[in-house]
């Protein structure tokens, strides 16, 4: 018996807000989740009973994602603008080069623009692999490429993050990353 | 590189939304969801939309169809599960969309406050069929602050001696306090059941005894 759309909604409402935050940024974001979830209803009836709720919606972010990305005509950007009650300290722009820690490094938002200064490979990786749970073989397919590569752009990603998202002064241990984060 | 490293790095840094995060993002998806519920009504996707209410005789379920009010279902049914069958029967296109059943809302905080003694929202009787949709059909002529038995209901209906079929059409109404079916008594008087309870049931015959 297939659930309420309702509890979709409810169950993966906000993972999929942080996957479309880190494909398009945060302002373009919320049109990207709106059109997901709209589109994600209107097939929900022919959704196969067995199927992985989440996957298939980040599937349909991602086409969503690509369809805002060719409006625009321009690739995605960064996460530059992030929400005014978020941002704190107007440092969010440093940190880039991985050396310095943030002013507003225990900023919730922080995440995302360190998630908004990766490649974009590393980022798409990053966001459908770890904020959307999909496996390398169906990140590889949205991608392109091998499972392998992507599989490696999501560690190469995860491996920048730490190196430039540093939430509380927490140091870290390993001797290439000085600053690294351990959470 | 070794893929070691990157492994152990991976499962390193945890992606959980830290919880200045968590409310940012709950009260980002409540916002979406709004928007959601219209852009779905807009599309005509939306085949069922329900709320709930908080009534005298406890949280009410409302379920609205296109065509109309399809459910009203009372704490005790557990709304949950009486969203799962209504995803199973009706469809699965399902949102907590208030908007379609501000109306019926409306009337019905008339209706508990004793202003109002019937209700003029559309109806979907598509959840029952034959016999039991014929005595639901009929049980809105019973007037307010009136009561019927069971067997008076079966002679309404053409079918006198039917009184059990009525008794489980009443047991079985998808629309209560909307369809009376609590002005359906037993012929000794007793209260016979009810879908709410029958301190619902009770409760209901108060409110129009004093009211009328």
């Amino acid at each position: 018996m297939k659930p309420p759309f309702e509890k979709m909604v409810a169950e993966h409402g906000a993972a999929v807000l942080r996957v479309c935050r880190a494909v398009l940024g945060i302002p373009d974001a919320d049109d990207a989740w709106s059109e997901t979830f709209l589109s994600a209803l209107g097939a929900y009836p022919e959704l196969p009973q067995d199927a992985n709720v989440e996957a298939w919606l980040v599937t349909i972010a991602h086409r969503k994602a690509i369809d805002q990305t060719r409006m625009r005509s321009r690739q995605p950007i960064p996460v530059e603008e992030l929400p005014e009650r978020a941002s704190r300290t107007g440092s969010a722009k440093e940190g880039a080069a991985g050396g310095e820690a943030h002013d507003d490094s225990s900023d919730s938002l922080a995440l995302w623009h360190s998630v908004g200064l990766l490649p974009e490979k590393q980022r798409l990786a990053v966001a459908y692999h770890y904020l959307g749970g999909l496996p390398f073989a169906e990140v590889a397919e949205l991608l392109g490429g091998s499972v392998e590569a992507a599989r490696r752009a999501s560690s190469d990603g995860v491996r920048a993050l730490r190196l430039v998202y540093l939430p509380e002064s927490v140091s870290g241990t390993a001797t290439h990353e000085p600053k690294g984060i351990l959470r | 590189m070794n893929t070691t490293d990157s492994t152990n790095a991976a499962e390193r840094f945890d992606f959980t939304p830290l919880a200045e995060e968590s409310i940012e993002l709950d009260s980002a998806v409540t916002r979406l969801h709004a928007q959601l519920e219209q852009q779905a009504l807009d599309a005509h996707l939306l085949d069922l939309a329900y709320t709930t209410v908080d009534t005298p005789v406890g949280s009410l379920l409302l379920a609205a169809t296109e065509a109309g009010l399809v459910r009203v279902a009372y704490d005790i049914e557990d709304h949950d599960a009486v969203l799962e069958t209504l995803a199973a029967r009706v469809s699965a296109r399902i949102l907590r969309a208030p908007k379609r059943l501000d109306a019926l809302a409306f009337e019905l905080d008339e209706y508990f406050a004793g202003t109002r003694r019937a209700f003029d929202v559309p109806l979907d009787l598509s959840l029952s069929s034959g016999f039991r949709q014929l005595v639901q059909r009929h049980l809105p002529a019973i007037a307010y602050g009136r009561t019927e038995t069971y067997k008076q209901v079966a002679e309404s209906v053409g079918s006198p001696r039917a009184v059990r079929a009525v008794g489980s059409a009443c047991a079985t109404n998808p629309l209560p306090v909307v369809v009376p079916c609590h002005r359906v008594l037993r012929s000794d008087g007793g209260l016979g059941g009810y879908i709410g309870g029958l301190a619902a049931k009770t409760a209901l015959l108060a409110l129009e005894a004093r009211a009328h």
